[in-house]
């Protein structure tokens, strides 16, 4: 029974997750892409967002602190983040891109400034919320139960 | 003569005054003798007398003497011894008995006295009792006639008629000359002759009503003795006419609130009518007591009828207003019916005539916006359709509206889903709230179910036209939505404080928040918002373009709902919120497991659908790459990844079939590509079809793509059954425009 409960406890999570739009539909896909062929498909896209994310910020971060800021390399940068959050569904880093963007094309430095800010956090948060996710998931499979798919319905 | 024992009398006999003596005593004993006969015979008579024995020794006492007389009779001439000692004995027996009678008399003589002074005694009782008889007959006939006259006064609320009626019976009854009321007039100066008895129609006689007769007989209670020179008694015209014993009484005229039994006499009106008695003049008659109760008891009785008279008149006339006022409002509340039929009926009708023209001239205007327009055109399109959307909205909310305001409208409850109507909201929002860079974020409590009964169309409209207000009115900045299952405790919440929330067993109480940072709303606009057609000032300058409805139609809804929403706001440029709570019902338990795990689109067909297909895909991203990949994959394709556009070129041959490209990374020319591989294949059949994956759709990509040569273009993120249904028609018709 305890499977059960933990499998309950999972969907229960990720509903949540859905609901307060850290994840969106996109996550679902690469949930559906997962099979027999792939069963650790999820993990490893996601672990490679992880790598390319925090590659990325320390990237901003550096290039915020310049004197002279290249807007173009934050434009850049900002937009393979945003590509990246959006191909596994991290909803709220890819909006927070986005309102990263719009300060880059208006050069805002202080804008920037705090839309890293915001963006960092976001993407701890999301991956704080993965890392339980699949937390639990290695706890269900470790307990010999299957995990189970979560049809949502938008 | 010899000797004899005779005894000689003293007197010869031969002498006359002998004679005489000789006769008295025979008619002395011969009384003496029918006396007691005629007493026997009259004591035999008379059963009742008491003293037989006194007769016995009376009659014994005179026999005795009677005896003694006749004796006497034999004594005159020469009489013999015997006769003497018999006459001596008789006399000696009378002696005896007359002196025992004399004795018994002194006993009984005061009896007899008495007996007489009794029989006075009764004969003057008899003679008083005669008398009281004689009142008490009167009077019950005065009572008689009191009550008749009473019978006659109550046996009819008209109060001429009891006026009328008192007169006549009153005159009837004491045998009246004549008998005049006088009423008191509007002004209560004056008396006016009102009623008489023997005059039909009385001419207006006034008197002013502080004379001072009249006063004396208002400050009375009782029947008042008057003059028959007073001018209230003097109502026949003619000189000569002198009346009788003429009488007066206050006759006090009770208002209907005035009406206390206990109060009697005293009343705080202290209006009163006067009624006049007069004796007829040619009798000598007086007034006596018992008339003059009897007038009294009358004036009394009339004073209660003409109170009843009054009341009955005011409730009829109550009455008859009553019925004209519901005969009134029968005939407003059926022309009230029929307005309201009509109006439905206008409302039906012009509902399906406006929405078609509507759909026609919407559904036209979005087609021509595809063709191809010059940018005025384009404009002019764009205008009309965001018009006709405009007027469309209108028209619902209209519609809508008044179909709420005559409580026609009805929730259609049902079990939905309430995170999705959550997400459904967000989903529409987002493309507005991103153009104008607006962070929006949705936050559900974890208590809050996953499924509800309610009406879902209509609390989705709710929430959006919050959202959506949100959203217009917010230049930039962030908007907060939390939904969360309102506590008990905060139930009672002293903003609302006329919402009285009841929580139970199958419904929760569901509060929404939605917080912007716009430009809010200066406080004294607040409580106008949900007026239909009314705008804020600010609202009005933004030309938002609202019809003024949306937040009217939402209350509507919410109050529906059994629930609450207003508007907060710290003022003008400090952002707003919106709060809203609605009743939902909680569904039945259904099993939780079988909803989390029901699928809802069927499962995969096969992955195998593309089998062996050979793509090639290109993008900078390595996560997007990877999950491109993925996704081919999943399908059956060999999947061939580069990261650069001249990777690409160098990698592409014709066996790929597809190309993937990301076109929307800056400083990447995907379009560059396009037109190489353009050239590089030059015969059709033989190069790979070229789809761009790209993140916006906006026009201008769309150009590039079309100008390069592109066969189609997709939005990222791809879902799977989208990029599966592209393949195949990529693969059939290889081309595709546009797929989202």
């Amino acid at each position: 029974m305890e499977v059960v409960q933990i499998q309950r406890r999972l969907v229960d999570y990720t509903k949540s997750l859905f609901m307060e739009g850290f994840l969106d539909g996109q996550f679902l896909q690469l949930q559906q892409l997962q099979d027999e062929s792939n069963p650790d498909f999820v993990v490893e896209v996601v672990s490679l967002f992880f790598d390319d994310s925090e590659k990325l910020l320390n990237e901003l971060t550096i290039a915020l602190d310049q004197p002279n800021v290249d807007f173009k390399k934050v434009d850049g940068h900002v937009h393979q983040l945003k590509g990246s959050s959006s191909s596994i569904g991290a909803q709220r880093v890819k909006n927070a891109c986005i309102a990263f963007r719009s300060f880059c094309e208006g050069q805002n430095i202080e804008g920037c400034l705090a839309c890293l800010q915001q963006v960092k956090q976001e993407y701890y948060l999301v991956k704080n919320k993965l890392e339980t996710l699949f937390r639990l998931e290695q706890q269900i499979v470790a307990s010999g139960g299957s995990i189970p798919m979560i049809e949502m319905g938008f | 003569m010899d000797s004899c024992n005779c005894i000689e009398p003293h007197w010869p006999p031969d002498d006359l005054l002998m004679k005489y003596q000789y006769i008295s005593d025979f008619f002395i004993a011969l009384a003496y003798f029918s006396i007691p006969l005629e007493l026997i015979y009259f004591v035999k008579k008379s059963a009742v007398f008491p003293y037989r024995w006194v007769l016995v020794q009376f009659g014994a006492f005179i026999v005795l003497c009677g005896a003694t007389h006749l004796i006497n009779l034999w004594t005159f001439t020469l009489h013999s011894r015997t006769v003497a000692m018999v006459m001596t004995t008789a006399k000696l027996f009378t002696a005896v008995v007359s002196c025992v009678t004399a004795l018994m008399l002194v006993h009984i003589i005061p009896d007899l006295l008495s007996v007489k002074t009794r029989e006075l005694f009764l004969k003057n009782k008899a003679a008083e009792l005669d008398r009281e008889m004689g009142l008490i007959r009167t009077q019950e006939e005065t009572g008689r006639h009191v009550r008749m006259l009473t019978h006659e006064i109550r046996s009819t609320l008209d109060r001429h008629t009891i006026l009328k009626t008192t007169l006549v019976e009153l005159g009837r009854t004491l045998a009246l000359e004549e008998c005049a009321l006088w009423m008191p007039t509007r002004t209560g100066l004056e008396l006016h002759l009102s009623y008489t008895l023997h005059q039909q129609n009385p001419v207006g006689y006034t008197v002013p009503i502080h004379l001072p007769v009249i006063n004396q007989v208002f400050s009375s209670s009782h029947v008042v003795k008057i003059s028959p020179n007073c001018p209230v008694a003097r109502i026949n015209s003619s000189v000569k006419y002198i009346p009788g014993e003429v009488v007066a009484v206050r006759v006090p005229l009770l208002h209907l609130s005035n009406f206390q039994i206990n109060d009697w006499p005293e009343l705080s009106t202290k209006r009163y009518a006067l009624m006049v008695l007069m004796l007829p003049s040619d009798s000598a008659r007086q007034w006596h007591f018992h008339e003059l109760e009897l007038v009294e008891v009358v004036a009394d009785q009339v004073a209660v009828a003409l109170s009843h008279a009054a009341i009955l008149e005011e409730s009829m006339r109550a009455r008859d207003l009553l019925m004209e006022q519901n005969v009134a409002l029968d005939l407003a509340r059926r022309e009230a019916e029929t307005a309201i039929r009509a109006r439905n009926d206008f409302l039906a009708v012009m509902n399906h005539e406006m929405r078609t023209p509507m759909h026609a001239i919407i559904a036209l205007s979005s087609l021509l916006q595809e063709t191809e327009l010059t940018p005025e055109q384009r404009l002019m399109v764009e205008t009309i359709l965001k018009s006709s959307n405009l007027l469309s909205t209108l028209i619902n909310d209209v519609l809508d509206l008044s179909r709420m305001e005559d409580g026609s409208l009805q929730l259609d409850l049902e079990t939905f889903n309430l995170y999705a109507v959550f997400k459904e909201v967000l989903n529409l929002i987002k493309p507005i709230a991103s153009v104008k860079k607006l962070h929006v974020s949705l936050n559900l409590a974890p208590d809050l179910p996953e499924y509800a009964i309610g009406d879902e169309k209509r609390l989705m409209q709710t929430i959006l036209n919050v959202v959506g207000n949100a959203v217009k009115f917010s230049k930039d900045g962030s908007i907060s939505i939390s939904a969360f299952v309102a506590k008990a405790e905060l139930l009672r919440d002293s903003r609302a404080p006329e919402f009285f929330p009841v929580p139970g067993d199958n419904h929760f109480y569901l509060h929404v928040q939605v917080k912007d940072s716009g430009i809010g709303v200066s406080p004294q606009d607040i409580p106008k918002l949900f007026t239909k057609f009314a705008q804020t000032q600010s609202t009005a300058i933004r030309n938002s373009g609202g019809s003024g409805l949306g937040l009217a139609i939402c209350k509507r809804f919410v109050n529906l709902m059994e629930g609450h929403i207003w508007i907060e706001s710290e003022g003008l440029g400090k952002g707003c919120t919106a709060i809203f709570m609605v009743k939902l019902g909680i569904p039945e338990r259904l099993n939780e497991s079988k909803l989390a795990f029901m699928p809802k689109v069927p499962p995969n067909l096969g992955p195998t659908a593309f089998p062996g297909l050979k793509v090639l895909v290109m993008d900078e991203n390595g996560v997007s790459r990877k999950v491109t990949k993925g996704l081919l994959v999943h399908l059956g394709c060999d999947v061939t990844m580069v990261s650069s556009s001249e990777e690409c070129l160098r990698v592409v041959s014709n066996e790929h079939k597809v190309v993937f490209m990301d076109v929307c990374a800056p400083g990447m020319d995907g379009y560059e590509i396009a037109i190489h591989m353009h050239e590089k294949f030059t015969r059709r059949h033989e190069r790979p079809i070229i789809v761009a994956l790209t993140g916006n759709t906006d026009k201008v990509t769309k150009e590039n793509c079309m100008r390069v040569g592109m066969d189609g273009v997709i939005l990222k993120p791809v879902s799977l059954d989208k990029m599966r249904s592209v393949l195949s028609d990529l693969l059939e018709h290889r081309v595709l425009f546009e797929a989202i």
